[in-house]
């Protein structure tokens, strides 16, 4: 179980992680500054295994990798969203964040909510009820089972 | 079933006879460009790999753009890394040259080719035909290593252009109308052509600036009909065609539009999204504490040209910040030549060298709290141009330059 962090639609890359940001030489360094113009909290109180929960279109904007890095730096274990923006979503995968499109849940939950994500089933439960979620192109899903797509690069 | 021209440029790339929206193909890739917003990343993922190897290093071209010149400690250390991996392994690197899509189009881009830039904007290749197309560090790494990546063959949005932009209309105006009239994901996962009687109305630097913006309704790509004037374009910068596909008859399109240029009126994208557009005279009288003529959209020669014609003999707002910033060195250089820098530090214009600048908030010209900007940047995202709480408007070069001199949002027939 992790606790839910709830965004609004159209949730941009600079909101993610700002452009002053983004060339500092590690994503450690960036990090704590996730989400800093939305809620400067985030970074601060997102524990490992908690999750993002937006509506439509989250990730747009600009196609810094470092957007979905630093959720996956701080833990957060999946992204689940109306829909997403593609460039964002297609880093995520590379990287092996798991994005999952979910149109009924945004509406339903609230911030602070404690839910669980099964990626095998194809859904989250929140609250005692459950959401259908969106599954996966075989392709892609197979990106983010080997853990990403560098690590395709190691076995080759 | 006939392909459109981004089918027909995966399906080359893949060395498959056809494709359709939604197969998933291994393709080649022509050239891969990266930036400093990005690269310093790939060199510490390069690194790690069990690996590591170029498949081949005359694809790779990268740019320094972001924070030229370099503005912190903090930077200096992600450039260097950048320089000296660019200096060992031989790839063509630029520094000082301008706004990387600027960069490639000027030296770089064909008709046909098959792009990855670690940069969003990289659809503004379209502008010659090519698929340009945004990727993330791991994407791009991937690329180097193996010369290939895997793509999904995306939707084709068609804009029919019909007619010709009224005097005082830019191309500016028409992509903002665009993305007003589609929404900011309004071609996500898709790929917009553009074609018609109208597109040969619109010179390179129109097209650069449509194509550029195409990300800004979530497209993959965007690409252009080639022509007489793209022909010329890549003929005076030494460049043949590597294709030059047109979208079959009967080609599938996911919707086609049919737009008369000559409807199109001067548009203002307000905060905080770039689908945010209002006729440009409902902003008339909108407070400005900056202006900025620039960027990978709009700092070429004719958008400097159209500021310069609106400012000559004219002065800058006591107090309005007026940023001027080629979008290359070559197009820097034309500017002086012209006496067209003359003309804007003339009117008290601060003018800068090529690069990213203001447009992406982070080294020059950034706003404080509760300021407002308009801006030919890219983007008008909450906090985009410095503080969280501040305020960007976008525009054509001439409502910009009308602003400046007005100290607040103007139309340019009212100056």
């Amino acid at each position: 179980m992790g606790k839910i962090f709830k965004f609004q639609q159209d949730v941009d890359t600079d909101q993610i992680i700002a452009s002053q940001y983004i060339i500092f030489p590690t994503i450690d360094e960036m990090k704590e500054h996730t989400f800093e113009s939305l809620d400067p909290d985030f970074a601060s109180q997102v524990q490992p295994g908690d999750y993002v929960v937006a509506s439509e279109n989250f990730g747009c904007g600009s196609s810094r990798e470092q957007a979905p890095s630093v959720l996956k730096a701080l833990g957060v274990k999946a992204v689940v969203a109306k829909s997403f923006a593609r460039i964002f979503y297609r880093n995520a995968i590379n990287i092996g964040l798991p994005v999952i499109v979910c149109k009924d849940l945004h509406d339903s939950v609230n911030a602070g909510d404690e839910m669980e994500l099964s990626m095998q089933e194809g859904v989250v439960r929140v609250n005692g009820k459950e959401y259908e979620c969106t599954k996966l192109p075989e392709y892609m899903q197979g990106i983010l089972d080997q853990g990403g797509l560098i690590a395709s690069l190691d076995k080759e | 079933m006939g392909m459109t021209i981004a089918e027909k440029i995966i399906a080359a790339a893949a060395g498959v006879e056809s494709v359709k929206p939604g197969d998933i193909h291994t393709v080649e890739l022509d050239r891969l460009m990266s930036n400093d917003g990005t690269t310093h990343l790939t060199i510490d993922m390069y690194n790690k790999l069990r690996k590591p190897r170029i498949a081949d290093v005359s694809k790779l071209v990268w740019i320094m753009d972001h924070n030229v010149p370099c503005d912190s400690v903090k930077t200096a250390a992600s450039h260097k890394k950048m320089r000296d991996f660019a200096k060992e392994h031989g790839i063509q690197f630029y520094e000082g040259a301008g706004v990387c899509h600027q960069v490639m189009m000027e030296n770089h881009v064909t008709s046909g080719e098959l792009i990855f830039g670690a940069d969003s904007h990289t659809c503004a290749y379209g502008a010659v035909g090519a698929f340009g197309t945004g990727v993330g560090c791991t994407d791009y790494l991937y690329a180097m290593v193996t010369g290939k990546s895997w793509l999904l063959v995306p939707e084709t949005l068609k804009f029919n252009l019909t007619g010709k932009l009224n005097d005082g209309v830019y191309a500016r105006d028409l992509i903002l109308s665009i993305i007003g009239m589609i929404g900011a994901n309004g071609a996500n996962y898709m790929a917009m052509e553009f074609g018609g009687e109208g597109l040969r109305t619109l010179n390179m630097s129109d097209r650069i600036c449509i194509c550029n913006l195409c990300v800004e309704a979530g497209a993959k790509t965007a690409l252009m009909e080639v022509d007489e004037i793209t022909l010329d374009y890549l003929k005076a910068h030494g460049r043949e065609p590597k294709h030059n596909f047109k979208s079959d008859a009967d080609a599938a399109f996911a919707k086609v539009y049919d737009i008369d240029l000559s409807t199109i009126k001067p548009i203002v994208a307000k905060p905080h999204f770039v689908d945010s557009v209002v006729d440009a005279k409902e902003c008339v009288g909108t407070h400005i504490d900056e202006a900025f003529l620039g960027s990978c959209n709009n700092g070429r020669i004719e958008d400097l040209r159209v500021g310069a014609r609106i400012i000559k003999g004219k002065k800058v707002h006591p107090l309005v910040r007026f940023l001027v910033v080629p979008a290359s060195a070559e197009v820097y250089r034309q500017a002086l030549a012209e006496g067209i820098i003359d003309t804007f530090m003339e009117a008290g214009a601060i003018v800068m060298n090529p690069n990213c600048s203001v447009c992406w908030g982070s080294c020059q010209g950034v706003i404080g709290e509760n300021e407002v900007l308009i801006s030919t940047g890219t983007r008008n995202f909450k906090g985009r141009a410095g503080h969280k709480d501040s305020f960007v408007y976008l525009a054509s070069a001439a409502t910009v330059t009308a602003s400046a001199i007005k100290g607040e949002i103007a139309t340019a027939d009212r100056i």
